[in-house]
């Protein structure tokens, strides 16, 4: 997939500190976004860690709502449900809103799928929109970010990680990929 | 050692037949996958897609209403197709074995059977004559267990005192008979209760209790003193046919939960019911709908903590 070239292209050795990252995405909402009616929902887990980031700096009124796409998974048949599933948690009306749905690592698409479907059980949303912190490509579903911090293209086999330490530090990490399975994000 | 044949070899859950034997980490687990279940709930569309494409069966050899609804709701909210299966109305009055029920609904392309039988093993028997990839619920055997319901209290146990590690629980009536008693024992046990207390008229509540390492009471007064949880159980009348119990008003007498006896227990002791409860009889209605009862929670809970574990054995 070519990168759109209205966001910038980084090299995996070469990554941004995750929060200047969230920088060039507050700068990207900051003239788009209302802070009076948006209601932003992170995905668990690094999607909420950038969503509590982004829902201070813009000064967003509706609270923050937060989202585990767990039960709308769909390779639960093969790779069964995951422990320490998070209850979804959305503190607004859902019928009408305009959301922010925010993730870390935007890749093949499967993860924004779920998490649109959660947030139809919920009601029918006015408009979705979505913010990712890195977009890595390889897109399983036709899915796209509205607003992202960089582009990023990794070799085969490689996968991005965004951590976070007891300091609240975010720190994004490029490492072999764990397990056999797809990823799902 | 003999492998508990609830679990797989790698230590997950199969079937749930009781709580006995089962790993702390395996009830755990239970109760917090139990958690997202509870806010589906509260959704507009309550209805999550875990077990599309799956098939249900309810085999409910003795009546329940009650316990099979819960089955059936969760069941649905989990997008499972559900077949209710009152078998004392079918095959087993005219003649069938058990087993071959069984072999007959499997070749339904059954997933999973929710058992309910007078006789106590009857989900044990059923779940070692499965093929794989079949799992089995027990929803109530005998004066066996009622493996859902002791973890549904434990969820509502968990969700009013966070921890277990310093509670102490009072089981009140007729623990003798009750498969929820026995079951809640073992979750208490299992999961840390340090003090565990039964109580009721020495023909329903022997001395021999003490050997599952709870501690044995006669009088409601001194077992309910200090306590965090009340955990009632429903008196059967048929107690009283077979000359246990001289009446239900005796018993109200000695063992009922009135608002005085709660009393003795801390203040933000919680009261809990399996249902159905019978007022007068062992719970005084103003307990039943007082401040400290948490009767109708364990119901919602009891969904959410269905679905948890029928979502844990179909999808592992």
């Amino acid at each position: 997939m070519s990168a759109s070239p209205a966001f910038p292209m980084v090299d995996p050795a070469a990554l941004p500190a995750a929060d200047t990252l969230v920088e060039a995405l507050v700068a990207q909402l900051r003239t788009t976004v209302d802070p009076a009616r948006c209601a932003m929902v992170g995905i668990h887990s690094g999607g909420v860690w950038i969503a509590e980031r982004l829902h201070r700096m813009l000064g967003l009124a509706l609270p923050l709502g937060t989202i585990d796409v767990g039960l709308h998974r769909d390779d639960l048949e093969t790779s069964g449900l995951r422990i320490r599933m998070r209850a979804s948690m959305i503190p607004f009306e859902v019928a009408g809103a305009d959301i922010l749905l925010v993730d870390d690592v935007l890749h093949t698409g499967r993860t924004i799928r779920a998490a649109m479907n959660e947030l139809f059980d919920y009601g029918r949303p006015d408009r979705i929109r979505l913010a990712a912190l890195l977009d890595r490509g390889g897109r399983h579903l036709p899915v796209a970010a509205t607003f992202l911090g960089a582009h990023v293209a990794l070799e085969a086999g490689r996968e991005i990680v965004l951590e976070r330490d007891a300091q609240d530090t975010l720190l994004l990490e490029v490492r072999a990929r764990s397990g056999p399975r797809e990823p799902a994000a | 050692m003999v492998r508990n044949p609830q679990l797989d070899a790698h230590g997950a859950l199969r079937h749930l037949l009781s709580i006995e034997g089962l790993p702390r980490d395996v009830l755990v687990n239970i109760l917090d996958t139990a958690r997202p279940f509870v806010s589906v709930t509260e959704r507009e569309v309550k209805k999550v897609p875990v077990l599309r494409g799956k098939s249900v069966f309810n085999l409910f050899f003795e009546n329940s209403t009650r316990t099979r609804t819960t089955f059936e709701i969760a069941a649905k909210r989990l997008s499972a197709d559900v077949i209710n299966l009152n078998i004392n109305a079918s095959s087993a009055s005219k003649g069938e074995s058990l087993l071959d029920t069984i072999s007959n609904l499997s070749a339904m392309d059954a997933d999973m059977f929710v058992v309910r039988h007078s006789q106590s093993g009857a989900p044990f028997l059923i779940a070692s004559n499965v093929r794989e990839g079949i799992s089995v619920v027990n929803a109530g055997d005998g004066r066996h267990q009622h493996p859902t319901q002791a973890l549904l209290d434990m969820y509502t146990i968990r969700h009013y005192k966070q921890s277990f590690t310093d509670l102490t629980v009072a089981i009140v009536g007729d623990v003798l008979h009750s498969r929820v008693a026995r079951s809640q024992i073992h979750a208490l046990s299992i999961l840390g209760v340090p003090e565990i207390r039964v109580v009721g008229p020495k023909t329903l509540v022997p001395d021999a209790f003490a050997r599952m390492g709870v501690r044995v009471f006669k009088r409601m007064e001194e077992a309910l003193r200090g306590v965090d949880v009340v955990s009632m159980l429903r008196l059967q009348n048929e107690r009283m046919d077979g000359g246990l119990l001289p009446s239900a008003q005796e018993y109200y007498k000695s063992y009922g939960l009135t608002a005085e006896r709660l009393a003795l227990a801390k203040p933000d002791a919680i009261v809990l019911h399996p249902g159905p409860m019978n007022r007068g009889v062992e719970i005084e209605s103003s307990v039943a709908d007082g401040s400290q009862s948490v009767i109708l929670p364990q119901v919602t809970f009891g969904i959410a903590v269905r679905m948890a574990v029928m979502s844990i054995l179909g999808v592992g």
